[in-house]
Order: C-alpha cells, then sequence, then structure tokens
C-alpha cells in the first residue's frame, strides 16, 4: 500500500514537472512540486542530524580508533547548531533595532558568519587547491602512450596545454599567416571547438535520451529499486 | 476571448520542444510494449557492469570492504536516482557474498532510499541480517566535507572496490584517486560531462553518460525495461536524422545562388 503511494506521488510529480513548461496555467506547479521536494528534504534532515550523531556517539564511547575525530565533529556539530540557532552575536535588523534577535543568523558579524568565512572557507579551500596536485597524477597516469588512443591522447593534450599558453605562441608565432591554423593557439582553439563540442554535444543527447528513458521507468513503475522494491 | 484562452492553452515558444518530448516517448513507450509482446532488445555488454561482481568479488576474497558513493546531489537528481539503482544490485550481490558494504551519503533523503533499496536487496539475496542501516550513514551535505570524510575512509578501511554512481563535481578526482592510490577496483558511473575525464584516468571502469541510465535496465533483465534502451536508440537515430537534414538545408541554403541572409549574424563581417 505504501509503495502504491509513493509511485502514485512520483508519477503525479513526474507528469506535472512534464507538462508545467508547456501549459501556460501549469507555470506555477513545478514551484508546488519543488517547494513540498523541499518542503520533505528539510524533514529528512533531522534524520541525516540524528544519523550523525548516533554514529559519532557510537564511535566515541566504544572508544574505537580515531575516537577523537568523533570528538571533534561532535563538538563541531554542536558548537554550530547552538551559534546558528541561537543567533549568537547576530546585529537586529535595522527594520526592528529593538528586537535583538531580528538579524539573521548569518549576517556580517554574527557568530555563525565568523565560523563559516575563517573556519569552512580556509577548510574548503585547502581541499579545493590539493585537486591540482590530483589533477597531475591523473594526467601522469593517462597520458602514457601505450597505445594509439593514448598517444592521441597525448598529443592532443599537449597541443591544448601549450596553445593555452605563451609557449604556443613562442614556439609557433614564426607560422607564416597562410599556415596561421597550424599555430598552437589556432589549433588548440579548433580541437575545442570542432572535436570537443561535437563529442560533447553526442554524449549530452544520449544523456537526454537516458533521462527521459529513466524518467519513464520510474513514472511508470517499471523501476522501484529505489523505493525498494525491485522491478 | 475563447479564441485567446485557446491560443493559451498551450505555450506557444515550446510547440517543437513538445513535439520532440512527445516523439521521443512514443519511442520508448513503443519499444517498451514491443519488448513485453515478445521483441526483447539484445543489448550490448557493459564492461563496467559486468565487473560489478568481480568487484564485489575481490573484496570478499580479500575480506575488505566495499565502498559505494552515490554522488552528492538530492533525489531529485535522476542520477541520484540511477545509482540508488545500481546501488540495490551490488548491495544484492554483496549479501549473497556476506561483504561488508559501506554507503556514506551526503543527503539525508538519499541515506533513507539507500537505506530502504539496500534492506530490501538483502532480502530478496536471503540474506536479511546482513543489512545494518549504520553502514548506510549521513556525513554533511557540503561538497568537500563529505570527499575529505570519503577519502579519509578510503585511508582507514581501505576498500577493495570503490563504485562512484551518480553526480559528482570538483570532488571527482579527489574520490577516484584516493581510491586509486589504495589500489581498489574502482567502477564510476556520471552524467556530468565535466567529470567524465577524471573517471576515465582514475578508475578502471566507466559508466559514461547514458550507459549509466541504462544500468538499470541492463542489471535487471526485465524486458520492458531494456525495451526502454531500444527507444532510446530509435529516438536517438531520429535525431540523427534531423541533425543531417538540419546540416544538409543549411548548406544548400548557404550554397544556393542568390541566398538572401536570414540574421543580422550572417551579414555581419
Amino acid at each position: 500500500m505504501s509503495r502504491s503511494i509513493a509511485l502514485l506521488i512520483c508519477l503525479v510529480g513526474g507528469l506535472t514537472m512534464l507538462v508545467s513548461p508547456f501549459l501556460p496555467m501549469a507555470t506555477g506547479w513545478a514551484n508546488e512540486v519543488t517547494d513540498w521536494f523541499n518542503i520533505l528534504a528539510a524533514m529528512a534532515f533531522v534524520l541525516g542530524g540524528g544519523s550523525l550523531l548516533k554514529v559519532q556517539l557510537m564511535r566515541l564511547s566504544a572508544r574505537g580508533p580515531g575516537w577523537g575525530y568523533s570528538a571533534v565533529t561532535l563538538l563541531a556539530f554542536v558548537v554550530t547548531l547552538w551559534v546558528g540557532l541561537g543567533k549568537v552575536g547576530v546585529v537586529a535588523d535595522a527594520s526592528a533595532p529593538a528586537v535583538a534577535w531580528s538579524g539573521k543568523p548569518d549576517d556580517e558579524g554574527s557568530a555563525f558568519w565568523w565560523i563559516y568565512l575563517y573556519v569552512m572557507t580556509p577548510i574548503t579551500s585547502t581541499l579545493f587547491a590539493v585537486l591540482a596536485f590530483y589533477v597531475a597524477s591523473a594526467a601522469f597516469r593517462a597520458f602514457r602512450a601505450k597505445n594509439l588512443e593514448a598517444t592521441l591522447l597525448l598529443v592532443t593534450a599537449f597541443i591544448i596545454l601549450l596553445g593555452r599558453t605563451f609557449a604556443g605562441v613562442v614556439l609557433t608565432g614564426w607560422l607564416p599567416d597562410w599556415a596561421s591554423g597550424l599555430r598552437l593557439e589556432n589549433l588548440a582553439v579548433t580541437i575545442m571547438d570542432v572535436f570537443n563540442t561535437a563529442g560533447n554535444r553526442a554524449i549530452i543527447i544520449g544523456i537526454a535520451l537516458g533521462v527521459a528513458s529513466t524518467g519513464i521507468r520510474l513514472m511508470l513503475g517499471l523501476d522501484r529499486s529505489y523505493l525498494g522494491g525491485d522491478a | 476571448m475563447v479564441l485567446g484562452a485557446e491560443a493559451s492553452f498551450l505555450n506557444p515558444d515550446k510547440l517543437l520542444l513538445l513535439v520532440v518530448l512527445a516523439a521521443t516517448c512514443g519511442c520508448i513507450i513503443a519499444s517498451m510494449v514491443a519488448a513485453r509482446a515478445g521483441s526483447v532488445p539484445r543489448i550490448r555488454r557493459i564492461a563496467g557492469l559486468e565487473a560489478v561482481e568481480e568487484a564485489v568479488g575481490r573484496a570478499t576474497e580479500m575480506g575488505r570492504p566495499i565502498l559505494f558513493v552515490p554522488g552528492i546531489q538530492d533525489m531529485d537528481n535522476p542520477m541520484t536516482v540511477a545509482g540508488i539503482t545500481v546501488l540495490s544490485r551490488v548491495a544484492g550481490t554483496a549479501a549473497q557474498y556476506d561483504a561488508t558494504l559501506d554507503v556514506p551519503v551526503s543527503r539525508s533523503l538519499v541515506m533513507q532510499a539507500a537505506r530502504e533499496s539496500v534492506q530490501a536487496a538483502a532480502l530478496q539475496a536471503g540474506q536479511p541480517d546482513w543489512y545494518d542501516p549504520e553502514r548506510i550513514r549521513y556525513i554533511t551535505d557540503e561538497q568537500f566535507g563529505y570527499a575529505a570524510y570519503a577519502a579519509g575512509a578510503m585511508a582507514r578501511d581501505k576498500p577493495a572496490a570503490c563504485f562512484y554512481m551518480g553526480c559528482f563535481f570538483a570532488e571527482s578526482l579527489i574520490l577516484a584517486e584516493n581510491g586509486n592510490a589504495i589500489g581498489a577496483i574502482q567502477i564510476a558511473g556520471t552524467a556530468e560531462t565535466a567529470q567524465l575525464p577524471f573517471f576515465v584516468a582514475s578508475c578502471d571502469y566507466t559508466l559514461i553518460g547514458e550507459e549509466f541510465f541504462a544500468a538499470s535496465a541492463y542489471l535487471s533483465g526485465a524486458p520492458d525495461q531494456l525495451g526502454t534502451l531500444r527507444g532510446q536508440d530509435i529516438a536517438k537515430g531520429l535525431i540523427a536524422l534531423a541533425l543531417v537534414g538540419g546540416v544538409v538545408m543549411a548548406t544548400m541554403k548557404v550554397l544556393s545562388p542568390g541566398a538572401v541572409p536570414a540574421s543580422p549574424a550572417e551579414v555581419a563581417p
């Protein structure tokens, strides 16, 4: 019974999203569905937070390997929650200066804003910066000329790398105008605009059809594995 | 008044899109009905999906866990739904082999869906006791916070097999490179075109775009689901024909004598 209701909700939600761009009278329907989804997601967040707390508390109480990390996680969780919900350090909004809590929790100057700016952002930026090294190691493996395809990949990568830097101009800038298409910077543009765009579009068309097919399977209830049931 | 109401019933700007959508859906549904009637299409072998059992078996032999990452988006993203359908198959195989399956998630709704899916897979495999909800846990909505957890879990637990099935952004390479560093067999699937090269470079198998969406039908083997794949191919053929026709017509227009430029862009030097 509950699965039938879930399938019905999926069908109604899917059809609403499908028709809303084409029927002017249904323009707002898609927003309604999105709002309902957001409400559900917000409610589910309590479950997620509960799961996080439970797992970390279990690890902490068992004093298993890495229990110190669990302590840090719990401390950060509780402090951020308290600072955010309690609007610690929030400056009153100009529209209601007499009400201390009238400002937003993430307004400039609040404790929540401070945590985000001086703790969260630097940590995130650090991890993002590490990507440069991962790109280098992945490129090193991918560009080993083991066969014809890998060799083509290597040559193409070199053209793009050189063409996107001043090195490309320095190396092939002397080529006469009638051979300007062979200059590295122009070759790089050709590769990106023609070969890369063509390949990308082919993949995107396939993806669009895949999404349509998956949508139909889900709406018709052919594929129920996401509900915990087999097809 | 009546005429005005009729004219506004359909959005005239999107009529062509509606026709294309109707044709695509028509192809898919017609192929599904045909498959139900007995005309089941033969699907080419998808190496990444064939390797699921091999990866789970390897993890079992080595006595190490399996890590499944269903992307970092919520259940309103079709890639996440496709990832969860693959998860149910991986969970079924893992339950049969009694292998440990870890599923860290970055969205609470995905956690619930993944739990339902894995529990059902365990029941189907005849191993209800294998299911442990604590193995499917919420980490954080924050992109790099989640990536840091997953990378740390790989370094600590050294999973023998890693699956990345869903929607990924910049964290894709962090995950795949860490998995590569610990020597795990890695299978990825996504429709994020910008992340595909990273997965191809770092993973053993990658489901590219539509292969990823076809995974559910491929793994289920159900005739009506396989039929939808044939419908996709028919629609793709029609789109290819339309593209070729458009190119030919545009070329003829340019080459025909006395052609009148249709847009200011064509007049511009």
